[in-house]
């Protein structure tokens, strides 16, 4: 499994904060995303019960999850298709190159898909003297750049045009080096005209899946650009691979998360292509793939089925949380260190790697909550953050000085009289030293606060001192 | 054990404990009803507010529709589409057998084709299986009638939906499907298509074409 880079978050911001490219391109982002949602979420007067059916969906699978992949299975075996069960990462790397050795793939084409990133698919690939080819246009630049995606729906959104020029003119080298590619446009044709050729060539097309569906056996892939569909009807094998949660009862139980979905993720209606692939080639069909097989892998997963963490497992990957977090705005994702970045990133990360190996992620919120009012399944990212926190100190994965401070503070909260007492004198204290100002530009103890900006001074009575005042 | 057994004994084991007997009769009782959840009013009302809105969805994401009255009309308004779009008088399209029918002699100089699409066609024409009114969509399905490459590898891809298929809500077209394939049964492929191919992967700017066709026609035939 990937690395987790997580354990580096503190550096990793540092990092991102210096970075001008960086920050340029995020400063849009945000802001552009969440107008998109907040429209789409006003012309679409039923959309807050949607998001709670969709929630009770997902509740209900994950409740009844073995007996849905059962029947998910059946189906799929009834037509035609081949499921490979994996628990661990290694286990799905080796179901995906048995099948591409055995057809002697030489090139397989990529639909986009995190799990494969999960995996770390491409380079086991490569190892194998396959070549991986990512097909989703951000995917196919950041491949290009050996980089991860850096957010879950656009994965090259720390990009900007000239980068992506830069990196088209060292790999398309076959092309005229006077071309102009100044404008955005230009680049997509490019990359059009690149990928369709390794469409026709490849062997195998893999993709992900939004959703599985157990009353037909079907895997549903949604994508604007269409390159998940050239991927998986061109080649004569199809491989899907999903986790374990992936799978909805029916396909009236996918319409209505599809219909939360692309309204959450872009501010779109309905992505413009919305996929259902069940099995291989019938009888007389004149195209699609010969072979279809579904990866099945948990991963993980399963650990926090029947724990206060289970409601993460409702997400969809619509990336809702991550463009209205300012965190991960201010960010962007590769700090978060591994596959998965912004609020869902930091509650998934420590479940999957374990929060030894992510434990500052849960402490990457303001606790604002914007992800949780957002989020199209309902997911309380916030208290699972907190959750987090607990297991965090529950580990002492926190620095000894940060316990100490805990230690003293709880002892002090806990004893009201004192409380009142230490906190009136603080109160005094930090008063006096603002000498009429109202800020403090350096406190003790506190420069992780004061290097960056001015403490606003107490007035000089505390909260319970006015509290009784003015009740009486 | 197979490592099938295996995950699905794990999984069982995180989960509480609950009778077996009323687990499992919640799932094939949801699978075998398949209940209907809340569908949006968007799309409900009669055929003129269907097309309308229909309509306004498909040209807002970048495609665009034609009404006709006859389908008679249909190879006539497809060779006027492909020069107004500077395309060749050249159409690919399955065996569907409305399609087949079609007076295509009326479309002049146009060349129908039969098979599926190969990467040097520039135009495709399908006959929906569905449309939905609430996001502009239409749905295909695989099989020698509309072979699924003509969705994807042509520049244009021409759709004749006829207005009786034109649903309100995606509910209404799974009842259709499983109407002619019967209970939980799927054509190998089922697209849903809302619009030609988008990508906004390069500093969220949109640009059409990504990797499909570049421009969407659907004529709706009442």
């Amino acid at each position: 499994m990937m690395e987790a880079g997580s354990v580096n978050f503190k550096d990793n911001v540092a990092k991102a904060l210096a970075d001008p490219k960086l920050q340029y391109a995020m400063t849009e982002t945000g802001p552009r995303f969440m107008a998109k949602r907040t429209k789409a979420r006003e012309a679409l007067p039923e959309f807050d019960a949607l998001r709670d059916q969709a929630r009770d969906i997902k509740d209900h699978v994950l409740d009844h999850l073995d007996i849905y992949l059962d029947r998910y299975e059946a189906k799929v075996k009834e037509s035609g298709g081949q499921v490979h069960w994996a628990q661990t990462a290694e286990d799905a790397r080796q179901a995906i190159l048995s099948i591409c050795k055995r057809v002697g793939a030489r090139t397989v084409t990529k639909g986009k898909s995190m799990i494969s990133e999960e995996i770390d698919l491409n380079q086991c690939l490569a190892e194998n003297g396959i070549q991986p080819v990512e097909t989703d246009l951000g995917e196919y630049i950041i491949q290009l750049r050996n980089e991860r995606p850096s957010h879950i729906i656009a994965p090259a959104i720390h990009l900007t045009r000239d980068q992506v020029e830069e990196d088209f003119r060292k790999a398309h080298t076959h092309l005229d080096p006077n071309r102009d590619l100044t404008e955005i446009p230009a680049l997509v044709e490019e990359a059009r005209a690149v990928l369709r050729q390794k469409y026709l060539e490849a062997d195998v097309g893999i993709t992900g899946a939004n959703f599985l569906i157990a009353e037909t056996g079907s895997s549903i892939i949604v994508t604007n650009e269409g390159n998940g569909d050239l991927t998986q009807i061109l080649p004569r094998v199809h491989i899907v691979i999903a986790s374990i949660e992936k799978v909805v009862p029916t396909l009236e139980d996918a319409s209505t998360i599809l219909r939360v979905l692309a309204r959450s993720a872009t501010g779109q209606d309905f992505s413009n292509y919305t996929t259902l692939s069940t099995g291989g080639r019938r009888a007389g069909d004149p195209d699609g793939p010969v072979e279809y097989h579904v990866v099945i892998l948990d991963n993980g997963r399963s650990n926090v089925l029947g724990t206060e963490f289970q409601d993460m497992l409702r997400c969809i990957r619509c990336g809702a949380c991550l463009n209205h977090c300012p965190v991960y705005n201010a960010l962007g994702g590769h700090a978060y260190g591994w596959v998965y970045p912004g609020p869902i990133g930091s509650i998934l990360t420590p479940a999957l790697v374990g929060i030894e190996n992510a434990h500052h992620l849960p402490n990457a919120s303001t606790f604002c909550g914007r992800c949780e009012e957002v989020c199209p399944m309902r997911i309380p990212i916030p208290k699972m953050l907190r959750h987090w926190r607990e297991k965090e100190f529950e580990r002492h994965l926190q620095p000894k000085t940060m316990r100490w401070g805990l230690g003293v503070w709880a002892f002090v909260a806990k004893r009201p009289k004192l409380y009142a007492k230490a906190t009136a004198l603080a109160a005094r204290i930090l008063a006096n030293q603002a000498h009429g100002k109202g800020r403090l530009r350096t406190v003790p103890l506190a420069g992780g606060w004061t290097d960056v900006r001015d403490l606003p001074a107490p007035q000089g009575k505390t909260f319970q001192q006015l509290w009784k005042e003015r009740r009486s | 054990m197979s490592a099938r057994d295996a995950m699905l004994a794990n999984i069982r084991a995180k989960l509480p404990k609950a009778p077996e007997e009323a687990r499992r009769a919640a799932v094939d009782g949801r699978l075998a009803s398949h209940p209907r959840n809340l569908i949006p009013e968007r799309g409900q009302g009669d055929e003129a507010h269907r097309i309308r809105v229909f309509t306004e969805m498909m040209e807002a994401v970048g495609g665009t529709v034609e009404v006709l009255t006859d389908v008679n009309d249909v190879p006539e308004s497809i060779a006027a589409y492909l020069r107004n779009n500077n395309l060749p008088a050249h159409v690919r399209r399955g065996a569907d057998q409305v399609l087949a029918r079609l007076p295509w002699h009326r479309g002049g100089a146009l060349e129908v084709v039969e098979g599926r699409a190969h990467d040097s066609d520039r135009a495709s024409v399908t006959r929906a299986f569905a449309g939905v009114v609430e996001s502009g969509t239409i749905i295909q399905l695989s099989g020698p009638e509309n072979p699924t490459t003509l969705n994807f590898l042509p520049e244009a891809h021409i759709v004749l939906l006829e207005a009786s298929a034109l649903f309100a809500s995606y509910e209404e077209a799974w009842t259709k499907l499983r109407g002619v394939y019967g209970e939980g049964i799927m054509p190998r492929t089922v697209n849903m298509i809302s619009g030609p191919s988008r990508t906004a992967d390069i500093e969220q700017t949109i640009v059409r074409p990504a990797h499909g066709p570049k421009n969407m026609h659907v004529i709706i035939v009442r």
